[in-house]
């Protein structure tokens, strides 16, 4: 295809994505209050617009007409990079996470994807690793204890548990041979047995465990949201921040927590993969609708969990990390290995 | 398209060396690490557009995600303040200035000199993982794992530094105080 429409397909498809990913952010945020009021015998939002619909949008113009303070005890170069680098590199990570099969349009095909690299899964890693220093330099350049023990917390927990991330997702990996999302979706493709589906989460269910433990800690979430607790560190790495620089920390979190159900869901859970049926249109959009149903139930389960376990504490979370977790995640590994080389 | 490989290439380059300028010249340690990191990243750059994705990727994992983190929270937790700077040693100016002058143009004349035998196509030297794999586990399988035990033996000996001396018994059987 000529070099133009392959720019101009970029361009449209980068605005698409990010404009659905800000409006996932604040509607997660939505049904996060909705979900954990109703756990709660609360109603959530309700005021603004039917069933509070329209709260994400007076949040945001509150964020923006806010008073943007900056304590003058910081140290300002990092304290003003610090949300930028969170959400930038939140951000970034979904540049390689497919939606669905191609489509093809005025003759050419489009990959419903904004690119597609050949260690993906690697690039999203390395993206989310780099991530960690936003909440780290936010902490320290705040010049306040409570911020700096928040961002100690969150390096040292989110560089333990990357451990146990990366080798619950090395089982998926020897099963597809390949570090393509694209392939490793592919690999996922029919049943067993004629109705269980192909996904990885029934032949990897250790791995899955693993994963969602690794993942709920490595986005500082209920149960290990140690880095933000309350009831011990104020606010923790974000206590200095206001108005937008808050936001762009609440942001930076939901989009790393949809990032990690987009990984979950096309790791696990057989991403695009469903049933099929109906006229042309109909199978074209099925897959992505499957993709976000799948991405929906995770985000639920996040929430759910958010509702019900109490926090850890600190050296609960890394004797977990490090004396349960990593064990498990070796030892599935190796199990995994050993099955496919005897095969 | 060369060109585009080139003028990357080269802004890529610049960055490295301007955040090995930065990392020198900066009083504050946190400064200092931000800027290895950007070095890091930069290499990881350049790497990508020698075909080299799967290095790139281990560059950026393993350097600016992981080992880095733990410079800065090493930086973070000592809370270690601005360094004073020296003048600089008598022995620094007289040797080390015309040393690194003499061997960076040494090395420029061997690299200008042989250039063209050793120019290599982008994607002809092993890029994809599985070849780095295979030869990680077949040719280099020796080397490999004597790195691993080394890696093995830094460990300990950090663990043995780790825990406390004074310890009845002698070994590090210390509890965590809840």
């Amino acid at each position: 295809m000529p070099i133009w429409i392959y720019i101009l397909a970029a361009v449209i498809k980068s605005a698409v994505v990010l404009l659905v990913l800000l409006t996932a952010v604040a509607y997660t945020v939505w049904l996060e209050r909705k979900v954990v009021g109703h756990m709660q015998n609360r109603w959530g939002p309700t005021r603004v617009g039917p069933f509070g619909l329209l709260q994400p949008a007076a949040d945001g113009i509150k964020f923006l007409f806010k008073e943007d303070l900056t304590p003058p005890h910081v140290y300002k170069p990092l304290f003003l990079a610090a949300p930028l680098i969170a959400v930038i590199f939140a951000l970034t990570s979904i540049a390689v996470i497919p939606f669905g099969n191609s489509i093809t349009l005025f003759g050419y095909s489009f990959p419903l994807q904004i690119t597609d690299v050949n260690t993906g899964l690697l690039l999203i890693l390395g993206v989310t690793s780099i991530g960690v220093y936003g909440v780290a330099l936010a902490g320290w350049s705040s010049n306040n204890k409570y911020s700096l023990l928040g961002g100690l917390r969150a390096s040292a927990q989110m560089v333990s548990y990357e451990i146990s991330l990366g080798l619950s997702l090395v089982g998926v990996l020897i099963l597809s041979g390949s570090f393509s999302l694209r392939d490793i979706v592919d690999a996922q493709g029919g049943t067993f047995l004629g109705f269980i589906p192909r996904w990885n989460i029934f032949v990897q269910p250790v791995a899955f465990f693993c994963y969602l433990m690794a993942a709920y800690a490595e986005t500082n979430r209920i149960p290990f949201d140690l880095p933000e607790a309350e009831t011990e560190l104020v606010a923790g790495y974000h206590t200095e921040y206001s108005a937008m620089k808050f936001a762009m920390f609440f942001m930076a979190e939901y989009a790393n927590m949809i990032t990690v159900a987009c990984l979950a869901t096309l790791l696990f859970l057989g991403g695009w993969h469903g049933p099929i049926f109906g006229p042309a249109i109909l199978q074209v959009l099925l897959p992505v609708f499957w993709f976000g149903a799948k991405i929906f139930a995770f985000l639920f389960l996040y929430i759910w969990v958010r509702g019900t376990l109490p926090r850890f504490r600190y050296d609960q979370l890394m004797a977990f990390g490090w004396k349960f977790l990593l064990p498990l995640a070796l030892a599935n590994l190796i199990v995994t290995a050993i099955v496919v080389v005897v095969k | 398209m060369i060109s585009v490989h080139l003028i990357l290439f080269l802004a890529f380059g610049a960055v490295c060396v301007a955040g090995a300028v930065n990392l020198l010249v900066q009083r504050h340690p946190i400064n200092s690490a931000l800027s290895l990191i950007a070095v890091m990243a930069a290499l990881a750059g350049e790497y990508l557009l020698l075909g080299a994705e799967f290095v790139a990727a281990l560059q950026v994992i393993v350097y600016a995600g992981a080992i880095m983190v733990l410079f800065v929270f090493v930086i973070m937790l000592l809370n270690a303040g601005v360094e004073e700077h020296t003048q600089g040693s008598r022995v620094a100016i007289l040797f080390g200035i015309p040393g690194m002058l003499i061997g960076s143009v040494l090395v420029a004349w061997v690299i200008l000199r042989h250039s063209g035998t050793g120019a290599v196509a982008i994607g002809a030297l092993p890029g994809p993982p599985k070849t780095i794999g295979q030869m990680l586990f077949h040719e280099f399988l020796l080397p490999f794992e004597i790195t691993s035990i080394l890696i093995l033996v830094a460990i300990m000996g950090a663990v043995v530094l780790a825990s406390k001396p004074s310890l009845p018994g002698g070994g590090p059987t210390q509890k965590v105080n809840d």
